[in-house]
């Protein structure tokens, strides 16, 4: 076990990667202990308050100095404490948006945008990063001449996000952007994030505690808890594993259904999507038909039946088989049912388990609202 | 209106105090970003140290520069010695000896304007690319400005009221050490000069409130420049 470790740690430095990380650092009496690679365009560093992830990052920007290690994005190393490499924040050519913006008061906003221009140089025409292009995709223009002071939270986000791509980064970090949110702008400002990721070559590190985010905007997740990296992988996958729910947060996990649009209904304002295990009636949302879309189905939201009930107001009944049923002491047990190419999360009472005589090759019906769906676990194209 | 001698105690006051506010800026900008923004032990007794001129005997101070800076003193001889640099009996005693004593306002006031600006924002500079200096430079120091402004407001009025530790340092020679608050002394020690008195106090009061008007115009105009860092802290 311990041999493998060490492996690991030598080995993500061999493969060639967005970033491998591979830290130790002392922290007051937090101890951090941080070993992960990836070579996803968005990387989630998903863990709750408190579990290290804003360390990490600074010590990825350069913020910090961990005790030990390496830290290496793309080819570049940046911080390798045997060899004695630290290169200062300003060298490594990271962008870093704070959860606050941290945004220049005495500047306005193209000012602020243009702080970091000085290092522009031929990187930037690869990344397709120009300030017309940043101020397009972020929907800057309106902006341009205002104080960050009389800007709203999301526009104060968008501002920050922007300012950290015009430095022509190789990598964007952005630590917890949505935090400060409500709700309201939290989904403007994530529309202006994945059209980012979307129109520039510039992967992203997103630290986040919101399963919504991470589902919506990343491809793999690197889940940490105190102080430590629990699992790295895809984060669908990751997602719909039992052994990880009680880590990454029992109330709102759940695993991800990628559908696509098949209908809207504007009579009764709802929207049908279609996936390989079924189909599946939601609010209604406003990609077009044919575009990809997906959903986030929570554990909590869906129940289990052995056959098929009629005369009721659940609007989706899917076909599954049970996979795998988490063996708990408590009240409540998680079922992981796979539902065509899907593997959704149930979570009933061990009661209920047994009352059904449930077990894994079991098949079950699922039942889940379609109101249980809302616009935080939707999204489409 | 004003005699020769008046009018060059006049501008030799406006000499002094521009020149103790030059020399100590940078000092005491170096001063206010240790107390505002390092941590180490004896923090507190640096501060007080710092803080003597506004609670010592203006004499006080003055006689321990004498003891100092004179031609005897320890570092006026050696001053003298290895520069030809003087301090005893010269304008430039004035101005030190007002340096010293405004000291203490112009670094609470700058300390203040530092601790009311995030850290943070430096840092957010360097992962723009920039140096420690340029983020100084473009973030810290134009932030700071009207805590700058104030400062040296203060220690300028200082100055100019300037008399305890200057006469004792420097004595009071006309044209040379007799400040505004020197020369008015010397007229309050003369029967029949009570008008000249009141000539130069009124001087005096002018001087203070013109000083005071600038700062706070500049103070404003640095504001709206560099909308205040306070209201967003």
């Amino acid at each position: 076990m311990v041999g493998h470790a060490i492996k690991y740690r030598q080995r993500i430095f061999a493969e060639p990667r967005v970033i491998a990380v591979n830290i130790e650092q002392q922290l007051g009496t937090f101890h951090l202990n941080v070993v992960f690679a990836s070579a996803a365009k968005v990387i989630a560093l998903f863990g709750r308050s408190g579990c290290g992830k804003t360390s990490v990052v600074n010590a990825i920007a350069g913020v910090s100095r961990p005790k030990r290690g390496r830290i290496q994005i793309g080819d570049t190393v940046v911080f390798d404490a045997e060899a004695g490499i630290f290169l200062p924040p300003e060298a490594r050519r990271v962008g870093y948006v704070f959860q606050d913006g941290l945004l220049f008061p005495h500047m306005n906003v193209a000012q602020n945008l243009r702080y970091g221009q000085g290092r522009q140089d031929v990187g930037s025409s690869r990344a397709g990063v120009s300030l017309s292009k940043v101020v397009d995709v972020l929907g800057l223009n309106l902006l341009l001449a205002r104080r960050p002071i009389n800007l709203s939270g999301g526009e104060r986000q968008r501002v920050a996000i922007g300012r950290a791509l015009l430095a022509n980064p190789q990598l964007l970090l952005l630590d917890e952007p949505l935090a400060a949110l409500d709700n309201e702008r939290k989904q403007d400002v994530m529309q202006y994030i994945e059209r980012l990721r979307d129109e520039f070559a510039i992967p992203m590190v997103l630290v986040s505690h919101s399963h919504d985010e991470v589902t919506r905007l990343a491809q793999e997740m690197v889940l940490m808890v105190d102080g430590r990296v629990v699992e790295t992988g895809i984060v669908d996958a990751m997602m719909s594993r039992l052994d990880l729910t009680p880590l990454s947060g029992r109330y709102e996990a759940g695993a991800v259904i990628r559908a696509t649009i098949a209908s809207h209904d504007d009579k009764y304002a709802l929207t049908t999507l279609t996936f390989a295990g079924g189909t599946l009636r939601v609010p209604r949302i406003n990609g077009a038909i044919g575009n990809p879309a997906h959903a986030r189905v929570r554990a909590r939201d869906v129940s289990v039946a052995l056959s098929a009930p009629s005369d009721i107001s659940i609007n989706n009944i899917l076909q599954g088989i049970v996979r795998e049923i988490s063996r708990e002491p408590g009240p409540i047990v998680d079922l992981q049912i796979a539902v065509g190419e899907a593997l959704l999360l149930a979570r009933i009472t061990r009661y209920s388990v047994d009352k059904l005589n449930l077990a894994p090759g079991t098949p079950v019906y699922l039942l889940l609202k379609a109101i249980s769906l809302d616009k935080q676990s939707l999204a489409h194209r | 209106m004003l005699t020769p001698d008046e009018t060059a105690a006049v501008l030799l006051s406006l000499k002094v105090a521009f020149w103790s506010v030059m020399i100590s800026l940078p000092l005491g900008y170096a001063a206010a970003w240790m107390l505002a923004r390092w941590h180490f032990p004896g923090k507190i007794l640096v501060d007080a140290f710092i803080h003597l001129p506004l609670v010592l005997p203006p004499v006080v101070i003055g006689f321990m520069l004498l003891a100092t800076f004179g031609l005897n003193g320890a570092v006026g001889g050696w001053l003298y010695d290895w520069f030809g640099i003087t301090f005893a009996f010269r304008w430039t005693g004035a101005a030190l000896a007002s340096a010293i004593m405004g000291f203490p306002l112009m670094v609470r006031a700058i300390r203040l304007s530092l601790t009311n600006i995030d850290p943070r924002l430096e840092i957010a500079a360097r992962t723009l690319g920039a140096s420690p200096l340029r983020a100084f430079f473009t973030i810290t120091l134009p932030l700071t400005l009207p805590g700058i402004i104030a400062g040296a407001t203060l220690a300028f009025a200082r100055s100019l009221g300037e008399f305890g530790a200057t006469i004792t340092f420097v004595s009071n020679i006309p044209g040379e050490t007799q400040t505004l608050p020197l020369a008015i002394y010397n007229l309050t020690q003369m029967p029949g000069s009570d008008a000249a008195a009141w000539k130069l106090s009124l001087v005096a009061v002018l001087l203070s409130v013109l000083a005071l008007a600038l700062s706070e115009w500049l103070v404003t105009r640095s504001n709206t420049a560099s909308a205040s860092s306070r209201s967003r802290a």
